[in-house]
Order: structure tokens, then sequence, then C-alpha cells
């Protein structure tokens, strides 16, 4: 067996990763329940992979034969619900996973120096689901697929020039049918998948080589033993494994229950106007995007001007790359910068309440609270500057509290 | 954060999921009985005009109803396949001339509308002397479809007042509606009684490993507090 092994790792580096990246990979011992995110979101991502294979191989790409498809795969597949149910219920779960792990960031710093590239990477990988997800949400080709195809390639059309050649290029043709059907298909399931797959290996690589965060914003790497192991540093394996499988197996029961006894989640996960078959002739009242994408809509919403309401959104999604050179105090973590702490909270409560206003019809008693979300959203990075050169912060312990 | 909040999070979603299913008002105990009696009420008061053509005949089976109950009392005579999706009898091209629209598909009519508007619906219909049908509806004002089941439910006024007694008391129509809601459940989503038959052993079977993973995690976790993790003297107790 071991001669085997040599024979393998003399051509192949396998024992070389395994402790490069599990048995002397140090991290902080002092890991809260936010870092169970990062391992869960990597199982999150292998089972689209698995149950997206597998509803691939019964999937019509064509503007008449997608709905039924999918309609057959539900009714006349053998555990072809629980597939599809892991699919669509998966994507809610993996955003629900995504803000809490950027949250995580914001709050412990994790996007400070020397962790820059970590952190865009990862908020880049974040960006590339949203078009993942949105893809994936046109293919069953029901009413609210349709016209949120329509609505979202027509975005393009705002960039001058370009644009309008752009939309046609993105829907292949005037319109969204059986060619955008079979682009957006090779987008989600090919080369889309493929840039988040290879984007998530460089954000574990680039962690790897700068070390973990921990909630208390304290560098392990600075305070090391005689051995020249962190102090508060644990190896990876097995004490994060073993951790990890214990958070596995409560996110699986959750997201069992879901599957099994509530998959549409009342209309959150899986909504009502998905249900009607895709029909140009018959518009929809409201088209709100599913919750993830919501508080982006809500921002675009906010701006009467399509071209303003549009530089909106692009602004709120682009300004987190530029966070870890937004943030000027020398403390990392939030649990020792009050300021900070209050700032994130009120951020967190204006991204959630602007998730769900952008689910509201566009009435104009919602515009109030679209625009003070937006200014609020926008207000946090513009004045993060300002307000961290100038926060008072608490001392920060020299060892991390276990 | 503190494990407190998540705790109290997480029991507030648990307390959402279940109100979510105790809420549903008490005609719609949903059980394989109350699908099949929906089923044959179905076939006899509506599927002349609504296909449900997602659903195929032979899945009834899996309720208890045999081959020769559902050819009997499901299909009707107008060349059905049973292992094809339930078809009207009605031309569509003929139903279009007389009602203005196609009939529609109701394969997912519960998923696209749920089920206490369905309910709702088909109780809420009230004679209207304008309308070309002669029927209105206080839910889907000016529908084109005529309230079929006033035989058996009465006739009422737009004030409410009934106008002629139904064949049944209200309180069977209205069971008799909440079978024909049940059935078009079902038919949106034939899984349900196969996810409720699997899901206490997947959830039992996923809780037991998460205890054992959690045993694991502990032991293994001891030289951590302790710290005999092979470094000196970092320990603190957690």
């Amino acid at each position: 067996m071991s001669r085997f092994g040599d024979w393998v790792n003399e051509r192949f580096p396998a024992r070389k990763m395994m402790r490069e990246h599990m048995t002397e990979y140090y991290a902080p011992k002092n890991f809260n329940i936010f870092y169970y995110t990062g391992s869960l979101l990597l199982l999150m991502i292998v089972l689209q992979l698995v149950s997206g294979f597998l509803l691939m191989a019964h999937y019509v790409p064509t503007s008449q034969g997608a709905f039924d498809s999918v309609q057959g795969i539900m009714y006349d597949t053998k555990w072809g619900w629980l597939i599809r149910y892991m699919h669509v219920d998966g994507v809610s779960l993996i955003f629900i996973l995504l803000y809490l792990h950027i949250g995580r960031g914001l709050l412990y710093g994790s996007y400070r120096k020397p962790r820059e590239l970590l952190w865009i990477i990862g908020y880049l990988t974040y960006i590339m689901m949203m078009g993942e997800a949105f893809f994936g949400y046109v293919l069953p080709f029901g009413n609210l697929s349709y016209w949120a195809g329509q609505v979202i390639t027509s975005i393009i059309h705002a960039i001058p020039f370009v644009g309008p050649g752009l939309t046609t290029l993105a829907r292949g043709g005037p319109g969204v049918g059986t060619a955008t059907l079979q682009r957006f298909l090779a987008l989600h399931a090919v080369l889309w998948f493929m840039i988040i797959a290879a984007l998530i290996v460089m954000h574990i690589l680039a962690l790897h080589e700068v070390g973990s965060n921990n909630p208390d914003g304290i560098e392990i790497k600075d305070k090391k033993g005689p051995d020249g192991h962190p102090l508060d540093g644990i190896p990876f394996h097995p004490y994060y494994t073993v951790k990890d499988i214990f958070g596995v197996g409560v996110w699986l029961t959750v997201f069992a229950a879901i599957m099994f006894y509530a998959p549409t989640m009342h209309g959150v996960f899986l909504e009502r106007t998905t249900f009607f078959r895709a029909n140009p002739m018959v518009g929809l009242p409201d088209v709100t995007p599913p919750w993830y994408l919501a508080p982006y809509y809500a921002m675009l919403r906010a701006i009467p001007n399509k071209y303003f309401g549009i530089a909106l959104m692009a602004l709120a999604i682009t300004l987190p790359f530029l966070l870890p050179w937004l943030d000027r105090n020398p403390v990392r973590s939030s649990r020792y910068r009050p300021v900070y702490r209050t700032m994130i909270i009120i951020l967190a409560i204006t991204f959630f309440t602007l998730a769900w206003v952008g689910e509201q019809p566009p009435l104009p008693k919602y515009f109030i609270i679209e625009r003070v979300g937006a200014a609020l959203y926008i207000g946090f990075y513009l004045l993060l500057p300002i307000i961290s050169s100038i926060e008072p912060t608490r001392k920060v312990p020299e060892r991390v509290k276990s | 954060m503190t494990r407190k909040a998540w705790v109290s999070a997480a029991g507030g979603l648990l307390a959402w999921l279940v109100a979510g299913c105790a809420m549903a008002a008490p005609q719609y105990s949903f059980s394989k009985p109350m699908v099949v009696a929906g089923a044959r009420l179905f076939a006899e008061h509506c599927s002349a005009c609504h296909s449900v053509s997602s659903l195929r005949y032979n899945r009834l089976s899996q309720l208890g109803m045999s081959k020769a109950d559902i050819e009997k009392e499901i299909m009707l005579p107008n060349g059905a396949n049973y292992l094809k999706g339930m078809e009207p009898t009605m031309n569509m091209a003929d139903a279009t001339k007389w009602f203005g629209i196609p009939p529609p598909n109701l394969s997912h009519i519960v998923r696209a509308r749920g089920e206490n508007w369905i309910y709702t619906y088909l109780t809420s219909f009230y004679w209207d002397p304008k309308r070309p049908s002669g029927w209105n509806n206080h839910l889907f004002p000016n529908v084109a479809m005529p309230n079929i089941l006033a035989p058996w439910g009465g006739t009422y006024a737009k004030n409410g007042k009934l106008l002629q007694q139904g064949l049944e008391s209200p309180a069977v129509y209205h069971r008799q509606v909440a079978e024909i809601v049940d059935f078009l459940r079902y038919a949106s989503d034939p899984s349900v009684f196969e996810r409720h038959a699997i899901g206490p052993y997947v959830l039992g079977a996923l809780v037991l490993l998460t205890l054992l993973a959690y045993l694991l995690k502990r032991e293994y976790w001891k030289d951590v507090h302790h710290g005999t993790s092979g470094k000196k003297g970092n320990g603190t107790k957690h």
C-alpha cells in the first residue's frame, strides 16, 4: 500500500496537497457558527452540479418543449421531483449561505489586508452566481421565466451604442425563445458554471495562502509556538473537518425538511407565476425577481429613469469590490468597533428590507422605502472611509478568545 | 451574533413552516380518500371542459383506485388513454367559440393560484343576468366560466341572498368543493404523498447522523479545550 502511495506521490502531489490544505493548514480555534457557511456552500454547489446534471438529462431546451419537459421530470420521472426540488430550493439556500458568508466577512473585517484578493474573488463569485441563477430561472419557461428573461436582457439594451446589438446577441433573436433557451442552457451548465468553479478554487487557494481570519480579527500567525505553528491555530483536519461534518448534518436536515414538506416555501423559493406556461400574449402584472436578487431590483426601481436606475444598481453591485480600501481603521473586527458594528447591522436590515420591497408591486407608497434603502446602502460605502478613520475602537486582545 | 439569536431565528422559521400547514381551513384536511373523492367529482363535473394534461390516469391507481374503477368513473368515453394525461371531452375549438376563451388546463392551477384561491373562487359565484352566461364571480369578476355546480350548491344573488336551494346541504357541498380542490392540489404536485411518506425516515436518519457527528466532534475537540492539541499551554476552557 505504502509502496503504491509512494509511486503515486512521486508523480502526483497528493500527500503534499493533503498536508498543505488539510492536516497542516492551521485555522484559528475560535471559529463561530458563521464559519460553517464556507464548507456548506461547497457542498451545496456540488449538489447543484449533481442535480443539475440529472435534470439536464431530461430537459428539452425549446420554447415548445421546455415547460412540458420540466413537468415530465416532476410527474413522470422516478425521483424527478426530489432532484428538481433539490436544484430549485438549493438556489435559495445557497444565497442564504452566501449572505451569511459575506456578512461574516463584513463583521470581522475579513476583506482587510492581506485578504483583499480573497474578498474580490469571493465577491466576483457571488456576482457570477447571480447570473447563474438568472440563466437557470429562465430555463423552465414558465411565464415568469419568459418575462424575467425579457426584462433582464433589456437591461443590456441601455448600454450606449452596442446595447441593442448585445441584447439581440443575448437572446439569440429579437425576443426570448428557443435560441435564448439553448444559449442560456449552454451558459448555465457549461461556461458560466466552469468560471464559477474556477473562481471557487481560486478563492480556496487564496484563503490557504493568507490564512483564515477569525471573529476577533487577530492575525494568528503573529503568535507562533516553538514548533512554528500558530499558538491559536489548530489543524484544519481533523478538527474542522469533524466540526463541519456536524454542520453538514444540521444543514441537510433543514434542507430535507424544506424539500419534503415545503418545497415551494409558500411561493418564496418557487414562485407561483412559474407554474403558468410562458406566454408572450399574457403579461404579468409585475415581474419581480426572486428574493435573492430583489434588493438590486428595488434600487433599480428607486430612480424612475431607466439609465440612472441601472447606473445606481451597477454602483450598488460594484461598490463592495472597493471595501478593502474604503475601510481605513487599523482594527479589523467589528467586535472592537461599536460604530462600525452598528453600521453593518443597519446595512443588513437595509438589504433585507430592499429584498422585501423589491418583491412588492411598483406602487408609489413603496418608492420612499426604495429610495431611503438605496441611499443607506450606497451611503454605507461612501461614508465608511470617513467614519472608519475617526471612529472610537476598543482595545484588541493579544490572543483570540475561545 | 449570539447562539441564542440563531436558535430563536431557527425556531421562528420552524414555527412559520408549521403555521403554514396548520393555518389551512378545516375543509382542507388533505388525504388520499379526499383526493379520490375529488377525482370522481372532477370527472363528473369539470373534465368535460378542463384538461389535467400533466396527470396521467394511471397515476390515480397509486391512491388506491383499481384500473377498472378509473376506467369506469374517471375516464370519459371519448377514447381516453389510461397511460396518458387527463383530457377533456369537449372540442377546444367549440369551447373557444362558446366561452370566448378555451377552458384552461388545470394541471398546475393550485400551484399557480393557491388552494385557498380555488376554494373561494368555486364558492363565490352569483347570479348576474347581465352576463352572457348568467353568472358572475366575486373573486374573478366577469369570468367566462358559468357556475356549473349551482344545481348542487344553490343559486345566490350578488348580495348573498339564496335564490334557489341546491340539492346538497351547504355543509356537504362545501366538503365536495374541498374534495375537488384537494384533487387539484394533488394534480399540481403528485409527489406530495410520496414526500410525506418518506419524509420522517429521511429526517430521522439525518438527525441520527447529526447526533453522531456531534458526539464525534465533541470527542475530537476535547484536546482543543484542554490545550493538548500539539500546542503548549495555550488552552483556555471554552
